[in-house]
């Protein structure tokens, strides 16, 4: 693999030390995975791993107009989230297509940070600051990726492991934050994830991370690694079978959410009880698609055989093709092929089956709910 | 793990390992299953099947895609490895002993005139 000119993250080091196999990712150089892909799947499953997400795209929103800007482009409602508190949203495009999905964290009524995808950063920093400009909004916009790094550890064992040196974090509910300090440094601690696990995600400044991480992965206790290293193949196998959508998959511009079955994130009366709330961009054509109903929605599949259904496979009923595959993979914790994809709305029922086409051979994929990996539910206080 | 001398290395990362009673054993090189990542399937073809020169033995998929495995010389399948079948991730782990793929009889290796030693295919490859 050519690695001139991708952009390497502040853990990028600490991965070449440990293995890491490295790959292009949107133009950054990120581990695909440290050995098997498939070991790192069950490590984070059943005890704790972490993956370098420092390539996510972070934004700091401040200022007079920047919750009523957030409200402007996200799907969910902005006004009236509580400090310490994170909220999953779509960014959508006037049609209702998905520009992005993100993670709003709300640090003060006027300081939000925003967590995009590594594929879309450019692409929203360019379109927020033209609306930015064309709504005449009073806020400031700072890109703080390449200042901060982000790690996601998730897995069982993360809270027990991550509560040896801060109380407060193994209380926090899922989707809230707090603000810890680590020896000098200053750390947004998130019960979030993209596993179907428990676990945190981690944002800190680039400098510290380097001492941070060690410490966050307890590595000198012993000889055995408390966390194990994991790549961006065991992250998809994961978040496939926690059903959790990924962009350029599930979501792009030319779907709609409600078609994703990410109902639950778009608030289709914003506005509608409290103007300050205002409308979001992209509403009115997405109050019309929920009228009309949708044409097209996700659904999970399994698949017969032990062959992988992957993105852009095609969906067949009596011949016709009338569908195709999102995602899809051999799930290693279900020990099945699993898949994601979309066909027609009235051919959706659990149940249906249908003909995927493998490329050199067919088999049947059948409609099951999702997710497929039921994730252990949170225990807080 | 170090690649083997007794063995001989395409351009499409095969390796290929003639047997005393006559046969040829082959399989996918080390460097191959890394780039694959974890192999999930192993689908050769049946014993008895003859091949073309240049044609397929069969096909390996991994958690990233999948991938066709050609002999680069004519031959008859007359064994394949079920082990490898049942438990794909032995091409990763035991890439040339315990995830062999398949052994092939009336193969010619001499006629394969692309074929490399194990030197030149690791200078190849980056090792």
């Amino acid at each position: 693999m050519s690695t001139a000119n991708l952009a390497r993250t502040p853990f990028h080091h600490w991965s070449a030390e440990r293995g890491a196999r490295f790959v292009d990712f949107t133009g950054w150089e990120m581990p695909m995975s440290y050995g098997s892909i498939i070991d790192e799947h069950h490590a984070c499953r059943s005890g704790a791993a972490f993956f370098d997400v420092s390539h996510m795209g972070r934004l700091r929103i401040t200022g007079r107009h920047a919750r009523k800007f957030l409200d402007r482009v996200c799907t969910r409602q902005i006004m009236g989230m509580e400090r310490g508190t994170v909220r999953y949203s779509l960014v959508c495009n006037e049609r209702g297509g998905v520009r992005d999905d993100v993670l709003v964290y709300c640090y003060e009524e006027d300081d939000y940070m925003m967590v995009v995808n590594a594929s879309n950063r450019l692409k929203i920093l360019d379109w927020f600051g033209s609306i930015k400009a064309r709504e005449n909004m009073t806020f400031q916009m700072e890109d703080v990726t390449a200042d901060t790094a982000m790690a996601a550890i998730q897995g069982p064992k993360v809270i027990d492991i991550v509560g040896t040196f801060s109380r407060e974090i193994p209380t926090l509910k899922r989707y809230r934050f707090a603000e810890k300090s680590l020896m000098i440094a200053k750390l947004t601690v998130s019960r979030t994830g993209y596993t179907g696990e428990d676990g945190v995600e981690i944002v800190m400044g680039s400098t510290v991370a380097k001492f941070v991480l060690p410490m966050l992965l307890r590595e000198k206790e012993g000889v055995t690694a408390m966390v194990r290293p994991a790549g961006l193949g065991a992250r998809d196998s994961l978040r496939t079978e926690a059903s959790m959508p990924l962009y350029g998959h599930e979501i792009t511009e030319e779907i709609d959410p409600l078609s994703a079955g990410l109902g639950f994130a778009v608030k289709l009366d914003k506005g509608d009880v409290d103007t300050r709330e205002g409308r979001f961009i992209g509403q009115e054509a997405l109050l019309k698609i929920k009228a009309d109903g949708v044409q097209n929605s996700l659904v999970g599949f399994e698949v017969e055989g032990r062959r992988s259904a992957r993105q852009g496979m095609l969906l067949y009923q009596g011949g016709k093709h009338v569908g195709h595959v999102s995602s899809g993979c051999l799930s290693p914790t279900l020990d099945k092929v699993i898949a994601m994809g979309y066909v027609p709305a009235a051919m959706s029922a659990v149940g249906t089956e249908f003909e995927l086409d493998l490329g050199k051979v067919k088999t049947t994929a059948k409609v099951v709910k999702m997710p497929f990996y039921n994730p252990v539910r949170t225990k807080t206080a | 793990m170090s690649t083997p001398a007794n063995c001989r290395f395409s351009e499409t990362h095969e390796w290929f390992r003639q047997e005393t009673d006559g046969t040829v054993t082959m399989g996918i090189t080390q460097h191959a299953a890394d780039e694959l990542t974890d192999i999930t399937f192993v689908e050769m073809k049946a014993d008895g099947t003859k091949i073309t020169a240049g044609g397929t033995v069969g096909e390996v998929e991994s958690v990233k895609t999948s991938s066709e495995i050609y002999i680069p010389c004519a031959g008859t399948v007359v064994a394949s490895n079920e082990a490898a079948h049942q438990d794909p991730s032995l091409l990763n782990s035991d890439p040339y002993g315990k995830g062999w793929l398949v052994r092939l009889s009336d193969c010619d290796l001499s006629k394969a005139t692309d074929l490399m030693d194990a030197k030149t295919y690791d200078a190849k490859n980056g090792h």
